[in-house]
């Protein structure tokens, strides 16, 4: 992760490395996120985690900002409940101001600054937001832990997402393949297609597993499911 | 709320960063700039190590409450120095509070504690603290000092009462915070754990298995934590209230002992 | 005996030419104005009893107590202006809380007594601001002190009692008081007496409706003060209520 030593060679300073407290834990889990275009999916996994312990099997990792954005956010622990914490009081502020609930895309927009904010001490988080956005289509955006954000049609973050962002380049973006139709993903596809995809997620990677939370995102509101997953 | 700004004073877009035109040290490095061997880290303010420690605390959810369990040692480094470091708090009706780490900064936050349950006494309108209060509470104190890099060195387990259902939660000294059936940090996390959960993997238990089964863990510990005592304390909280044992002496059996060759 | 002093009693920085400082004297008497408190130290413990004067039938029940808790043993009485009042006893807290913070004890109520009058007392050494316009009765039970009571006034000057009264009819609940044999009562006869005083000195005429409020601190108590629990406090009360009408009685068969 961001440590000095791996990540920035330049700024290594020879001599005995000393024994510092490290602020950050990576706490692992898996978010991944689909947007159709009346809808938005959003499924993150439920284990905890430090080094080789489980801390425990049920920590739900999706955060309902409002009745049409949910944050999926994983990597270090306290600082996904410290930022949570501090969206939920400045979107509460955004509606006392404004009379009315924030739109996805103003989240998204807000995260990013709010994350840059700590440009020089981050929030190490994998950030994935989903929701309809003002037309009533599903967006997802994804962010780096400093606050890079794109929109996109689906995403996977987290510790298993380097191994699930191909796996859905390929059955939903088609990309780079031959004879394909291109066709709106229906609402049963992309949430079978979540559900295999962290199936597989919980093959090979160890932050992964216990238990799935979906939350799938419409105009009339938002629904929950669960799904078991291996737990080893 | 700088980061918030207004037309005429925009917010800036970060903090604790460089200033346009101004030197910027990066924190954290040891600098060939000074001539002897301070570093940045200023010894002063900032908790480089942990002193006197205390190890596991375990929690355990039970049909009714939940039961806490936490030896009595205060280790300086591999001395086995103070031995009656009570770390087993009966924080109200409602909360019992274990912690386990630096004890010096358990003493800290217990008295901070202690006084806001005085102050809740006296306003006197019958509202007690909650432990998911509590539990919420220390994981902003804890986090806060770990964004200052001067961190309070202790896990923290809550257990308690709350609207009637049991609560079971641990707060780490970065601020991490969780709930679960079954909590053991420390060393108690690799050896305690398996235990406990395996035995509520069918649903929870009631108070006296769940006690056994707590004494058990505590007597595992002691056979293979190098930092562990055999005397130690248990603390039960159920909707009839908070009950912090005296502490006991474990029975230990080392007949096995003979068993293991040593080549 | 109210004497004017005119000229020297804008500011409590001003001493008169008979060496009176009137501002103190005029907080004493908005002291005078409120319902009686009184405080009574027994063998094992101490009884505070409050008048409280209720204006308004629409105030809600138990609004606006007049004896509160300072850190967990100690109880504090409260007559004269309550904003005042209130003020005293985070003053009061905050000092208890220090005293803990810093010797790991609890606070003696000597201690406590001591920084309390001298804060009380700044205030009436300065035109700036004006002297507390309450009196404050504290008390508590230990096991290495036994039970203990003080009484501030606004001057800053404050004594140990084995009784006091202060407020409306102090006059009459002093005499009362005077007559019991404070030395040997516990605290559960004391509650008996204290709300018999007050409901003796309650005057029905001039003001209607009172809600009294008891408490105590003991060694049955374990040194914790506590508001007295509903039922000894009913008890004493209806014994109380019992007490005026044979007075009344009496009264009227004399006539």
């Amino acid at each position: 992760m961001l440590s000095l030593n791996e990540n920035f060679p330049e700024y290594a300073v020879p001599g005995a490395k000393q024994v510092r407290f490290e602020p950050y834990a990576d706490n692992g889990g898996s978010v991944v996120a689909i947007a159709g275009d009346d809808y938005a999916v959003i499924g993150a996994d439920t284990r905890l985690s430090t080094g080789f312990s489980i801390y425990t099997r049920e920590q739900k990792k999706l955060f309902k900002l409002s009745d049409l954005t949910v944050l999926g956010a994983t990597g270090c622990w306290c600082d996904t409940l410290t930022l949570t914490r501090l969206l939920q009081a400045r979107m509460r502020m955004y509606e006392h101001e404004h009379n009315k609930a924030m739109s996805t895309p103003a989240v998204a927009q807000m995260l990013s600054t709010m994350l840059y904010y700590k440009r020089f001490f981050p929030y190490y988080i994998s950030n994935v937001l989903a929701g309809l956005d003002a037309e009533g289509k599903g967006c997802v955006y994804s962010y780096d832990p400093i606050g890079h954000c794109e929109r996109s049609n689906y995403r996977a973050g987290g510790s298993a997402g380097a191994q699930l962002q191909p796996l859905l380049d390929n059955q939903i973006g088609l990309k780079n393949m031959q004879n394909v139709q291109e066709a709106p993903l229906p609402r049963e596809k992309a949430l079978a297609l979540l559900k295999d995809v962290f199936i597989s997620a919980a093959e090979r990677d160890i932050y992964t597993g216990d238990c799935i939370y979906i939350l799938i995102i419409t105009a009339s509101g938002i629904q929950e499911e669960k799904f078991q997953l291996r737990k080893d | 709320m700088s980061f918030m700004g207004d037309l005429m004073n925009p917010a800036p877009l970060w903090h604790n960063g460089p200033s346009p035109g101004a030197f910027y040290s990066f924190p954290g490095n040891a600098t060939s700039l000074r001539p002897t061997g301070h570093t940045v880290q200023d010894f002063r303010a900032h908790s480089a190590t942990p002193i006197t420690t205390t190890t596991t605390v375990i929690g355990l959810r039970f049909d009714k409450g939940c039961v806490l369990a936490a030896d009595t040692l205060g280790s300086y480094g591999s001395l086995a120095r103070f031995r009656d470091c009570n770390r087993l708090q009966k924080v109200n009706d409602l909360t019992l509070l274990g912690a386990g780490g630096d004890y010096a900064d358990y003493q800290y936050l217990r008295d901070i504690i202690e006084q806001k349950i005085i102050d809740e006494q006296c306003i006197g309108d019958g509202l007690q603290l909650k432990p998911k209060s509590l539990h919420c509470w220390l994981t902003r104190v804890l986090y806060n000092k770990r964004s200052k890099m001067d961190p309070l060195w202790n896990n923290y387990v809550v257990a308690g009462v709350q609207d009637g259902e049991p609560f079971l939660g641990s707060v780490d000294k970065l601020g991490t915070a969780y709930e679960d059936a079954t909590i053991a940090t420390g060393l108690g996390a690799y050896m305690a754990t398996p235990l406990l959960r395996d035995a509520t993997e069918k649903g929870p238990l009631d108070e006296e298995s769940a006690k056994a089964l707590v004494r058990k863990c505590m007597e595992v510990l002691f056979y293979r934590d190098a930092r562990s005592f055999p005397r130690y304390q248990l603390g039960v909280v159920t909707s009839a209230g908070v009950t912090v044992e005296e502490p006991v002496e474990l029975k230990h059996d080392w007949s096995l002992a003979h068993m293991i060759h040593m080549k | 005996m109210s004497s004017i002093g005119t000229g020297y009693d804008l500011s409590a920085s001003q001493f008169s030419p008979d060496g009176r400082v009137f501002q103190v004297e005029y907080a004493a008497k908005a002291v005078e104005n409120s319902g009686t408190v009184i405080g009574l130290r027994g063998k094992d413990g101490v009884v505070f009893a409050v008048e409280k004067l209720v204006t308004s039938k629409l105030y809600e029940p138990g609004a606006n107590k007049r004896i509160f808790h300072v850190d967990e043993h100690i109880g504090m009485a409260v007559a004269g202006l309550i904003s005042d009042a209130r003020q005293i006893v985070e003053t009061a807290r905050s000092e208890a809380s220090n005293y803990r913070s810093q010797y790991g004890i609890p606070a003696p109520l000597k201690y406590l007594n001591e920084r309390v009058s001298m804060y009380m007392h700044a205030y009436t050494l300065y035109s700036a601001v004006r002297p507390y316009g309450c009196s404050v009765i504290m008390g508590t039970w230990s096991e290495h002190d036994g039970p203990q009571m003080y009484m501030l006034e606004p001057s800053g000057v404050s004594f140990s009692y084995f009784g006091c009264a202060v407020g409306k009819a102090k006059q009459a609940a002093k005499t009362e008081i005077e007559k019991l044999k404070l030395a040997d009562m516990t605290v559960k006869q004391l509650v008996k007496e204290a709300a018999r005083i007050i409901y003796i000195v309650h005057d029905e005429l001039k003001d209607k409706q009172f809600e009294l409020e008891l408490s105590w601190v003991s060694k049955d108590t374990k040194g914790r003060h506590q508001v007295v629990p509903r039922e000894v406090a009913a008890e004493a009360e209806n014994l109380a209520k019992q007490a005026l009408a044979d007075i009344e009685d009496s009264d009227d068969g004399e006539m």
